[in-house]
């Protein structure tokens, strides 16, 4: 391998990791501020490619960005009602949105599931046509991924810092203290909830346009995918600031799209991706479990050795 | 100020534990009043600050603060008016954030939008400093890492720090140890007497319900039994609270955590 064929590999590492962190950052603010495991996250993803790839398809690629993220936003708002005004548990009501939104997505896409943008004009092509010229001209793809991930950075980091942003995360980190305080858990909860999966599809939205299709399996597993990125970016920078944790979420799905990219090199089947992400989140969840569980388990191993010693 | 007027309640209704926590409960508490609560396990004591600040609605009766209805209202909006600590210092504060915070949470100014200020953090330093436990140089560590006694001085100092209406203590020195416990107690004191905030307090030890405020309750199986206050209180003896609990609901005075003296 030469190495601009390895720099172009680190360059589609950095697009599909930037563009997949907005989902990361969806996560960031719904499982670790909200402490909302959103499984809703694949359909809410796939639903901001398909808005987002009709709109453009339409000829409005700008369009697209603000429609896939208010298509977002909805989607987040069911999920919060059905957990927090009509007695769903959370993380079925999640489950339920995710089915329903495949039905939906479809529908969407004109009763089919797959949408074609290679003729049409994408918020890429866009930035193409006018960055023609300059020296940033073949970076087009990466500038706009990176503009979306800062603005989200940015706004995560002030929001996060306002009363409601406090209100939010503490409704995460002490139910019990919120429930008796005057902060009404059902609005931090639907807040949050509207906002992450704006961007989750703000990313379904990006992905889709750089991808130049829809599938409507476009999104499938991209929770387990932004969880395992999630959880690689925090053992990047631990318990910090929140603008560097969110930074550190950025990190996370880098790291996991570059470690993907590579092993696809090594001729790693594509269709791998899931179960690597599976085994990520598995290690990074149940790792810290087991190492606490450990010298009991090597307690216990050795009272039955002793025993069978007599 | 506060009016509870023949409040019940009942848990599990219709089930074999269903259980009548009040029973047409009636309490009038005055403006600048400090209520001591003592009685038995399971007398109702807790469930009446819960029915105070909303933690369930009651089945039936009137709840009345500063002379509004506030039966029906929800917890949260009850909340901006009562500040309520409980038994656990865990309860009040958030623990992955940090003291700065959770400060800035319980201050309140402003709208949802608005973040703390540097004039906000100022005053926050100022005041922790008065707890006097050094927390005023820690204000940007996360709660997490505090003692349950700092956890709950800084609870209290959340609870109050837009003054409430109403205060309500659920024993909340009862989990930490003595000499922490006297110095939270002594915050308390001070801080509801600066900002002469009516207050009522649960306490299992009979001397403390005596000594402190200017009124104690007596409850029992989710009534008052007895309340004593003006002059009839001052000459009182634990002794006396205990007579009285006998004369007045034929049994003696049980609860496994009591301090009789």
């Amino acid at each position: 391998m030469n190495a601009s064929a390895i720099l172009s590999l680190g360059q589609t590492a950095l697009e599909l990791g930037l563009i997949s962190s907005l989902t990361v950052l969806a996560l960031f603010l719904s499982y670790s501020m909200l402490n909302v495991c959103d499984l809703s996250t694949d359909g809410c993803f796939t639903l901001g490619a398909a808005v987002g790839g009709v709109v453009a398809l339409a000829g409005h690629p700008f369009l697209s960005i603000p429609a896939a993220m208010g298509a977002g936003m909805l989607s987040g708002l069911l999920t919060a009602v059905l957990q927090t005004r009509m007695g769903v548990e959370s993380l079925l009501a999640g489950i339920i949105v995710n089915t329903g939104l495949y039905s939906v997505n479809i529908a969407i896409m004109g009763n089919s599931s797959l949408l074609n943008l290679n003729k049409s004009p994408t918020v890429f092509s866009l930035l193409k046509g006018a960055l023609k010229g300059t020296p940033f001209a073949d970076q087009y793809r990466l500038i706009v991924a990176l503009i979306a991930v800062a603005a989200v950075i940015a706004f995560l980091s002030l929001f996060l810092k306002t009363r409601l942003g406090l209100a939010i995360r503490a409704t995460g980190n002490n139910p019990d203290m919120v429930r008796s305080s005057s902060i009404n858990p059902v609005f931090t909860t639907t807040v949050g909830l509207v906002i992450s999966n704006s961007f989750t599809a703000l990313s379904g939205c990006l992905l889709a346009q750089q991808q130049k299709s829809v599938n409507v399996t476009i999104g499938s597993g991209m929770l387990t995918v932004a969880l395992a990125s999630l959880l690689i970016g925090g053992v990047f920078v631990g318990k910090r600031s929140i603008p560097l944790r969110a930074v550190g979420a950025v990190l996370g799905a880098f790291v996991f799209r570059l470690v993907y990219t590579i092993a696809l090199r090594f001729d790693m089947p594509a269709s791998m991706l899931k179960a690597v992400s599976s085994v990520i989140v598995i290690i990074a969840i149940s790792g810290p479990y087991m190492k606490r569980q450990w010298p009991l388990f090597k307690r216990r191993m050795e009272a039955k050795r002793g025993k069978a010693g007599g | 100020m506060l009016n509870l007027i023949n409040v019940s309640k009942t848990f599990n209704p219709g089930t074999a534990d269903a259980r009548r926590a009040l029973d047409g409960l009636s309490l009038h508490v005055r403006k600048g009043d400090f209520i001591t609560v003592i009685g038995a396990n399971g007398a109702g004591k807790s469930t009446m600050l819960g029915a105070i600040c909303g933690s369930f609605f009651t089945d039936e009766g009137t709840i009345e603060l500063d002379g509004k209805d506030v039966t029906m209202l929800p917890e949260y909006r009850r909340a901006r008016h009562i500040g309520r600590l409980f038994q656990d210092p865990m309860r009040g504060s958030a623990p992955g954030m940090s003291i700065e915070e959770n400060l800035a949470l319980a201050a309140g100014h402003g709208g949802w939008l608005s973040a703390v200020t540097r004039e906000e953090k100022r005053v926050f330093r100022e005041r922790l400093a008065l707890l006097g436990m050094g927390l005023e140089d820690r204000v940007k560590q996360p709660v997490g890492l505090l003692s349950g006694g700092q956890r709950q001085a800084l609870t209290l100092m959340m609870a109050t720090m837009q003054t409430p209406k109403l205060l309500l203590l659920d024993e909340h020195t009862a989990a930490l140890d003595p000499a922490t416990a006297e110095k939270v107690l002594d915050l308390t004191k001070r801080i509801v007497e600066e900002n002469s905030i009516t207050c009522l307090m649960i306490t299992h030890d009979m001397r403390q319900a005596l000594e402190l405020g200017n009124r104690t309750i007596m409850m029992d199986r989710g009534r008052i039994l007895y309340d004593a206050q003006g002059t009839e209180r001052e000459t009182l003896t634990v002794n006396d609270l205990l007579e009285r609990f006998r004369e007045a609901s034929g049994r003696n005075l049980a609860n496994d955590r009591m301090l009789l003296g």
